[in-house]
């Protein structure tokens, strides 16, 4: 029985999927976590959308993959950053151009690339178990550490410029410093997260760990830590599924998390109710500022 | 009489936040340990004045002193209280009232380096103050509005600040929420702290102001004794002003700083 459970430990593609799902896991909502608090969710997607164009050069010419890419999808992130601060309507337009121009710019240089094959653009769009080589455990391993030392070594800064920018400034805090600290980390993240998950799904699993576990807590670092046990789980889930069921690794690990969001949220929203019913006048309490519609 | 320089002693400012300018030619100061109200009615450039006067607006023209040195030098962060104007205090990702007002220590923190003893203690301390010990460890968003703003106030005054600079802290908060901040206010004139807040009226506030500046049209149309408010109903900022030409007021005022 045992031995039968653990059988997907044996190739070794499948010890180092699993080694990189755990790395994905912790450092994609760790970065998540500020994407969302800052109500910038889909920046993650963007990002992916960028970082294949990276692995396309690298494709093109014979480089490893995961360094252009990380090199490309930094200045993309550094990029959007910049608009974003500007936060002019020409702005928005300015990033659907980046994005889009990035994805198709990606797949036009992968086709065109003597190396290129479908099977290989599906693999960096939605994930692959048998990508994962050993250099490339390497130099993930190596980018996931700074992502996770950045943002938990860094979480009281992050959080208070993703809760309130004006403040920070006032504060004196590195404001334009730490806002391209949060960019780049993202984009290290989606390189890192790119061989498993795929550049298509990487942003799910920066937000769908985060919104799920802030349905159950009621503190940032709280929110922070379960959003990562989250990650990996989701992350470990998946990729055994996929080996099993022959899917696609970064679609089956996205449709687990979002199977947890609902489940997860259908459980919170029971919870709410049991509670306000119990404790009716808390309500009261709640809503005192209201108190003047009522009258 | 000792030379301290004034905590905020701003010169001829201008801003445009558009092609009319908000701000037409504003001076100010603030004496160290003065309690200030700025007021005014509803766009008559109060908040972009003190947005202005923290370095979140630029001026384009005139100069700004915080402390006696230039704002585009001005390193001491610590020494300044903001708070924003804000409907409200809840964050996208949950944060409990304890996190919020911990990011009032960066200011004086070290990058990377966990909170310190001292830290937690004034982090306790600033939420004592605003009456939420009991909910330190809630969500924000469990809080009412009234106690969002006070989660506010005490996130600027975890940092131990020198001036406190308050935009609209009355704005949308019961009476319960005004009586606690406006006792809160008293502690902190009595131990020295200077303030400068903008408000719509000072309701309780009233008994601590001694000096009102009042805006109008981007320009200083009043700054002297609050204005007395004619009846219940009365509106400093609207009815009540003191009808001097703003002109002059500013003249006045430089010959006094002369």
């Amino acid at each position: 029985m045992a031995a039968l459970s653990l059988e997907f430990l044996q190739p070794a593609f499948m010890q180092r999927a699993l080694l990189a799902a755990v790395l994905v896991g912790m450092s994609a909502p760790a970065i998540g976590t500020y994407l969302v608090q800052r109500r910038m969710a889909l920046m993650g997607d963007g990002i992916g959308h960028v970082a294949l164009f990276g692995v396309a050069i690298g494709l093109a010419l014979g480089a490893a993959p995961v360094l252009t890419a990380v090199v490309v999808a930094a200045l993309g992130a550094v990029a959007i950053e910049t608009l974003r601060e500007r936060g002019t309507a020409s702005g928005d337009v300015a990033l659907a151009l980046l994005f889009y121009g990035g994805i198709a710019g990606g797949v036009v240089t992968i086709g065109l690339s003597a190396s290129a094959s479908n099977a290989n653009l599906l693999a960096y769009l939605f994930g692959s178990l048998t990508t994962v080589a050993p250099e490339d455990l390497r130099l993930i391993a190596i980018l996931a550490g700074l992502v996770l030392a950045v943002t938990l070594g860094l979480s009281r800064w992050l959080f208070a410029v993703c809760y309130d920018e004006e403040f920070a400034k006032v504060a004196g805090l590195p404001v334009r410093a730490l806002n391209l600290v949060i960019a780049v980390s993202a984009a290290v993240t989606v390189t890192v997260a790119m061989r498993v998950v795929g550049v298509l799904l990487v942003s799910a699993l920066m937000v769908v760990p985060v919104a799920t576990a802030q349905q159950l807590s009621r503190g940032f670092r709280a929110t922070l830590a379960l959003a990562l046990t989250l990650g990996v789980l989701y992350a470990v889930a998946g990729v055994i599924f996929s080996y099993y069921a022959d899917t696609a690794p970064g679609a089956s690990i996205v449709v687990l998390g979002i199977a947890g969001f609902a489940v997860v949220s259908a459980l919170a929203g029971i919870g709410r109710t049991v509670r306000n019913q119990r404790r009716r006048p808390d309500l009261v309490e709640v809503y005192e500022d209201d108190v003047i519609l009522e009258s | 009489m000792t030379h301290e320089p004034p905590a905020i002693d701003a010169r001829d400012l201008t801003v445009s936040l558009s092609a009319r300018p908000t701000l037409r030619g504003i001076s100010i100061q603030v004496a160290q340990g003065e309690v200030v109200a700025l007021l005014g009615a509803n766009g008559s450039g109060k908040s972009t004045l003190v947005r202005t006067l923290v370095g979140l607006v630029p001026a384009q023209a005139g100069r700004i002193g915080l402390y006696g040195i230039p704002l585009e030098r001005f390193k001491d962060w610590y020494r300044i209280g903001y708070v924003p104007q804000r409907v409200t205090a809840v964050s996208a990702v949950p944060a409990t009232v304890r996190e919020v007002v911990s990011s009032g220590r960066l200011a004086t923190s070290r990058l990377g380096r966990p909170l310190s003893r001292a830290d937690q203690v004034a982090v306790g301390d600033a939420i004592e103050t605003v009456g939420l010990a009991a909910r330190a460890g809630e969500n924000v968003a469990a809080l009412s509005g009234g106690q969002q703003q006070r989660v506010l106030i005490a996130r600027a005054l975890a940092g131990q600040p020198d001036l406190l600079v308050l935009d609209e802290p009355l704005a949308g908060v019961d009476l319960t929420t005004q009586q606690l901040l406006a006792g809160t206010l008293a502690r902190l004139v009595a131990g020295g702290t200077t303030i400068l807040l903008v408000a719509h009226e000072l309701g309780p506030l009233d008994g601590l102001i001694a000096r009102a500046v009042v805006l109008r049209d981007g320009a200083v149309a009043h700054d002297g004794a609050p204005p007395v408010a004619a009846g219940h109903h009365g509106q400093p900022g609207h009815d009540h002003v003191h009808p001097h030409d703003p002109v002059s007021t500013i003249e006045q005022e430089a010959r006094w700083l002369r």
